[in-house]
């Protein structure tokens, strides 16, 4: 690809879509040949449970770095200095939550979704209903995220000023997803993952390597520089506070936002699904480890590429571009590598918010087509796993839509911000509901549909009335004041008051779970997991 | 849950889930994991609640420099990498050693016993 690069001169534009759609042609050539196998659910879901651990780890990274990590993260530190580098701390120590608590039991005690780990001793309609909202909510919130950062790259890339042309690339973006998806399936997305996280690490490795080497290797000369072409505000960015630090209310809402971040992660649904797609346990456990491996040096190769787009672009520069702080990085390589150093990097951004909706569309139709239409409206009889893979193809169609035109409307907004959105619901509504589930014998139908549902409501309800909607310049509706909770994120208050949810409709209720035997010990010692299925 | 597929999860007759779960053994394997996973949560948590409450309340303290332009808040922020990193190495190590083997015994005992 860098060669072919490297030989298409012409204007920027030109070259980018180039690279991009060099990128688009392969990735569909792999999702085309990894599809030949794809027939039943559990290719469809979970690609026959086939790929190992390692594999997995690394399509995990790839759909956990998101645009936010990249764009978000790096343009954070470059604006804010020390307080955007809070963010890939979180996003980092949150697996351990997923390593130590979550992923080798919820291996071992689901199949495809999220909603079948609680259907396993609880009653199967209703608890499945609430995870598959819970998990077309945070997959909207996620996906709203990523469309927006398709959408600011955009501007930045074919140099077109305009709404127009950034909605048609929204749409582009959209309909390219959801062909990954409807051809490869899981199989197929996988291998996208997996694809863009080489690249995605490769170039972020390239950018740093390129700007360590710019300052004589030096990290303190870099921190110099970046705080030089910072002037007034320079000094302030090594420290923290530059971006949180103002009021009392803006520590307060730092401390929600790190612990939904730290508390997200295990409750995401697509991070979940991927557990599904390794044969036993141990794989899920070797994929976590993979996958912290990679996005913690991701996260280092950010810190070094946002203090370097501080440096050699300038805090000024990037706040003023079309993509706002969502531009840092690709600024970045353009003042060190030229145009086309641009379109390799915009190509890798591009892929990534590619494979992350892919990841999310898939997530979406598969909660929905297995948990609401075969589980809950078809009552498990359903006509063959034929009709469900059927509805899951319809429904990622669907959701390709609404991310269109949810990324259409909501493209102003900063990418970080509505990432951090998804993981506080995600940290509200499923963590607790999951955690109960796998280690609390008492734990019921009642209580998993008061941490859902509440986590759900409490959540929304505070994010609507928070000055992340409204009331304020950088809100997300102009010129309107309804808010009454202070705080951006919800999280410190939502997280304790679902856990606290899940608990009471525990206790209110006299159901008792006869099954937590058989799922205990299902969940802590495999027996009868289901394993590859062989083609 | 009707479909061919799904034959694989089947319990299958015979297994006295109660019995197993109040055997010995495995509330050897419980209290194996349990007594790693819980504490070693608790105290990654508590470590990074730490962190962030030093980079949101002290600021004077995280922005002592160290050398160079390296301040506090970066090593601290860097060390939960570290500890990231190293408490992952050491879960591993634990689980290879002293929850495989368990439920490895386990599973096979049941699914034996299914057969």
């Amino acid at each position: 690809m860098r060669n072919l690069a490297a030989g298409v001169e012409g204007t920027n534009p030109t070259l980018n879509i180039v690279i991009f759609a060099v990128f688009v042609a392969i990735t569909l050539v792999i999702v085309f040949w990894a599809s030949r196998n794809t027939r039943t659910a559990s290719d469809y879901y979970a690609a026959g449970r086939a790929f190992s651990g390692p594999q997995n780890g690394i399509a995990i990274s790839g759909d956990y770095l998101s645009a936010a990590s990249f764009l978000g993260i790096a343009g954070a530190i470059a604006i804010n200095g020390y307080d955007g580098f809070l963010y890939s701390i979180g996003f980092l120590v949150a697996w351990l939550v997923a390593l130590l608590l979550v992923a080798e039991l919820l291996r071992n005690t689901g199949k495809f979704t999220m909603g079948d780990v609680l259907a396993y001793r609880m009653k199967q309609r209703p608890v499945r209903a609430a995870a598959a909202v819970s998990t077309l909510v945070v997959s909207f919130f996620y996906l709203l995220a990523q469309m927006t950062g398709a959408g600011g790259l955009v501007n930045l890339l074919l140099g077109v000023e305009g709404e127009a042309a950034q909605d048609v690339v929204i749409a582009v973006v959209g309909v390219i997803m959801v062909l990954y998806v409807l051809i490869g399936g899981m199989k197929g997305t996988t291998w996208v993952q997996i694809i863009k996280a080489v690249l995605l690490v490769l170039g972020a490795l390239v950018m740093t390597v390129w700007v360590l080497s710019l300052h004589g290797f030096g990290f303190s000369t870099l921190l110099q520089h970046a705080v030089d072409t910072g002037g007034a505000n320079g000094p302030a960015l090594l420290g923290p506070g530059k971006q949180y630090g103002k009021t009392g209310t803006s520590k307060l809402d730092f401390l929600s936002l790190a612990i939904a971040l730290v508390l997200g992660t295990a409750g995401l649904p697509h991070v979940l699904m991927r557990f599904y797609t390794v044969p036993t346990a141990r794989d899920a456990r070797k994929s976590v480890v993979w996958a912290i491996i990679v996005i913690g040096v991701f996260y280092l190769f950010t810190l070094v590429l946002g203090y370097g787009a501080g440096a050699l672009v300038g805090p000024e520069r990037i706040s003023k571009a079309p993509g706002g702080t969502n531009s840092a990085a690709p600024l970045l390589a353009l003042q060190i590598g030229g145009p086309v150093l641009l379109g390799l990097i915009a190509a890798v951004a591009f892929a990534t918010i590619l494979a992350v909706v892919a990841g999310l569309t898939i997530t979406a139709s598969a909660s929905f087509a297995h948990d609401v239409y075969a589980n809950v409206i078809k009552k498990g009889a359903a006509d063959g796993k034929g009709a469900e893979v059927r509805v899951a193809r319809i429904t990622a169609l669907v959701v390709g839509a609404v991310a269109i035109v949810g990324g259409i409307l909501a493209k102003s907004q900063n990418v970080a911000f509505l990432v951090a959105l998804a993981f506080a619901v995600a940290a509200s509504a499923n963590l607790p509901t999951i955690l109960y589930s796998l280690f609390w014998r008492r734990f019921n139908t009642r209580g998993a549909l008061f941490s859902i549902y509440g986590g759900l409501i409490v959540t929304i309800v505070l994010i609507v009335f928070s000055p992340a909607v409204s009331g304020e310049s950088t809100s997300m509706i102009k010129g309107a004041d309804f808010h009454w909770f202070p705080l951006s994120n919800p999280g410190l208050v939502s997280i304790p008051v679902s856990f606290f949810l899940g608990w009471l409709g525990t206790v209110l209720s006299k159901e008792t779970t006869e099954k937590y035997a058989e799922m205990e010990v299902r969940a802590l010692t495999g027996v009868h997991a289901e394993g590859a299925t062989a083609h | 849950m009707s479909a061919d597929e799904d034959l694989a999860t089947d319990p299958g007759p015979g297994v006295d889930w109660h019995q197993v779960q109040g055997s010995a053994e495995f509330a050897e394997l419980r209290r194996r994991l349990r007594v790693f996973a819980f504490p070693m949560t608790a105290a990654f948590l508590a470590w990074y609640l730490l962190y962030v409450l030093l980079a949101d309340y002290a600021h004077g303290f995280m922005s002592t420099k160290l050398f160079g332009n390296v301040n506090v808040g970066l090593i601290i922020g860097l060390l939960q990498f570290v500890s990231t990193f190293v408490i992952t190495w050491v879960y591993v190590r634990y689980a290879n050693r002293n929850l495989d083997p368990v439920a490895d015994k386990i599973r096979r005992e049941i699914e034996g016993e299914a057969e």
